[in-house]
């Protein structure tokens, strides 16, 4: 009975990997089938590297690709400093009530919706830019990529919290032993050691911000030109999507979204990659210990 | 899903108990009536539709509408793919896509497309040329057309926008259109980024101007309702909208409403101009 039982479960457990496994290689599939009229006579790299003007029949996404990487990496420069401080005051300098305090508002801090996030951005944040920095609009790259990074710091800051708790304590006791400081236990152990679930975090981070469209596309001016400087208007691969999503299901101008779909997700295939290899390196940490 | 429900009927109640019973003519084929209403598409239409679904729903509490934006594209597509019942659209559909879809269309008001700056601009009059040349990138200082000593922020809308097509052919005569200006998803947002903005310049339909926003005369003419009707003011359209075949049963009422007296009163309230 419990052997039919278990094998039952199982074969239920791989019919779902094998689902998602689909489904997942099925959109790939789908997006290179229904972009092939963009695709052949190799012209993908022609789109990857020309401009978006489809009145003059050109259908490039060079300036969303560009758009894409500076917002998101942008975000990443504000995220990842922010979230440092955070993740250590949380783990490392503060033990005890304040620290559970602080990362119970993180952990709500992840669940508020983009939506919310991008429509304070444009009562409080462009405003603000705008009389600033006197930059236009204020709806431009620095804008997006200050709110993205609000939105991806909360994932940020309890991956780290997670990487620095997992170093064993003993580790502090040996550091103490040894006549060590605090800050000396955190920069020369704690540190090194959770490295590698430091880069997981950035790593997921990197794709939520990569991957994230409302916010772009209510704070970034959606622009169609490649950048010149934050202050610029920008559009990214996902807003580019949603915006040109509702042209003609025939068009050529619908098709060139499937191009910014395979992008994106060869973008992220890349990303996922990236922390197979983290995680790789960091189980040999985990051996160590 | 209950809350929904829970809202519509307080949306009934409400208009049961204050609505006056002098309007309620037009709206007597409603009594009864069970089902729902899908409308996607143009989001000029919005103001309309929301008010005329209020009403209906209004004498007929089982009946529901439900009202999407996503823009003139939006409306014909999922029209045409059988997702709603009525698509709107803020242009005409191609005749490639009439023919694809089976697209039945219903011309029901007539509605400008204005050029609006933020209130606190002093600029209120342009010429054609001029707003050529602003949204070619031409002119991109306000002191060059008159204003304060300020770069031009363009905003604009998405390709499968009608109220950009209108604007694009019509104002800008298919001219080109700057690659750094900002695009707004639905007039909503575009009348939201301006009102914001010192220093900017869009275009909405002349239904969704109120004080958040000031128009500006196009070659010497004030965008308003009388203009547009009388045909001077030159940025103008016909707000349509679609069904998939010959619309039946409740869809049917709800397009043969907005031609009643009382539906074409609507389009006027909400700052159209009527078809008839």
């Amino acid at each position: 009975m419990t052997a039919t039982c278990e094998r039952a479960v199982e074969r239920l457990f791989f019919a779902a990997a094998f689902v998602s496994a689909f489904v997942t290689l099925f959109i790939f599939g789908f997006m290179v089938y229904y972009g092939l009229p963009l695709f052949s006579g190799g012209r993908f790299l022609a789109i990857l590297t020309s401009h978006w003007a489809p009145h003059q029949g050109s259908f490039g996404i060079y300036p969303m690709i560009v758009g894409t990487l500076a917002i998101s990496l942008l975000a990443m420069v504000f995220a990842f400093p922010l979230s440092m401080g955070c993740a250590i005051l949380i783990s490392v300098v503060s033990r005890g009530r304040l620290s559970r305090i602080l990362r119970k508002v993180v952990e709500v801090m992840t669940g508020i919706p983009t939506v919310v996030y991008g429509f304070v951005g444009i009562f409080l944040l462009i405003p603000l830019v705008r009389n600033v920095f006197d930059a236009g609009s204020g709806m431009c790259v620095l804008s997006a990529s200050l709110m993205l990074a609000v939105l991806v710091s909360p994932t940020m800051i309890l991956f780290f919290c997670d990487s620095f708790d997992r170093v064993p304590r003993s580790y502090g006791h040996a550091v103490l032993a040894l006549g060590g400081t605090r800050i000396q236990h955190f920069l020369h152990v704690t540190l090194p050691c959770a490295w590698p679930g430091i880069i997981v975090a950035v790593t997921m981070a990197l794709g939520r911000a990569v991957g994230d469209t409302l916010i772009a596309l209510m704070l970034a001016g959606n622009a169609v030109q490649a950048p010149d400087s934050v202050f610029d208007s920008a559009r990214t691969l996902t807003s580019h999507i949603a915006l040109v999503f509702a042209a003609d299901n025939e068009s050529l101008e619908f098709k060139a979204i499937f191009a910014c779909g395979v992008s994106l997700y060869l973008f992220t295939t890349i990303l996922v990659l990236m922390i197979r290899l983290a995680a790789r390196a960091r189980g040999k940490v985990g051996q160590v210990g | 899903m209950r809350s929904r429900i829970l809202m519509l009927l307080g949306a009934a109640v409400f208009f049961m108990t204050f609505s006056t019973s002098a309007m309620a003519g037009d709206l007597d084929g409603f009594k009864g009536e069970k089902g729902e209403i899908k409308i996607a598409g143009g989001t000029a239409h919005i103001p309309v539709m929301k008010e005329a679904a209020q009403r209906i729903m209004g004498v007929s509490p089982d009946v529901q509408i439900s009202i999407a934006g996503g823009g003139s594209g939006v409306g014909i597509k999922q029209a045409g793919e059988g997702l709603v019942d009525i698509g709107n659209s803020g242009k005409k559909p191609s005749e490639d896509e009439v023919a694809r879809y089976g697209l039945h269309l219903f011309q029901w008001a007539i509605d400008g497309v204005a050029i609006i700056v933020n209130p606190a601009n002093k600029v209120r009059a342009l010429s054609q040329q001029q707003v050529m040349e602003i949204y070619a990138g031409k002119i991109s200082n306000w002191k060059e057309v008159g204003g304060v000593d300020k770069q031009i922020n363009l905003y604009t809308r998405d390709e499968a926008s009608g109220t950009r097509e209108v604007f694009w052919n019509q104002a800008l005569k298919k001219g080109e259109i700057a690659a750094n200006a900002n695009f707004s998803v639905s007039n909503g947002a575009m009348k939201a980024a301006i009102s914001q903005d010192p220093f900017a310049i869009g275009y909405v339909s002349v239904g969704h101007i109120d004080e958040s926003v000031a128009a500006v005369a196009f070659d010497g003419v004030v965008p308003s309702r009388e203009t547009v009707k009388e045909g001077k003011y030159a940025i103008a359209r016909g707000l349509y909208s679609c069904t998939k075949g010959a619309p039946a049963g409740l869809t049917k009422k709800f397009i043969d409403y907005l031609f009643t007296a009382e539906g074409q009163q609507i389009v006027v309230d909400q700052g159209f101009i009527t078809v008839k």
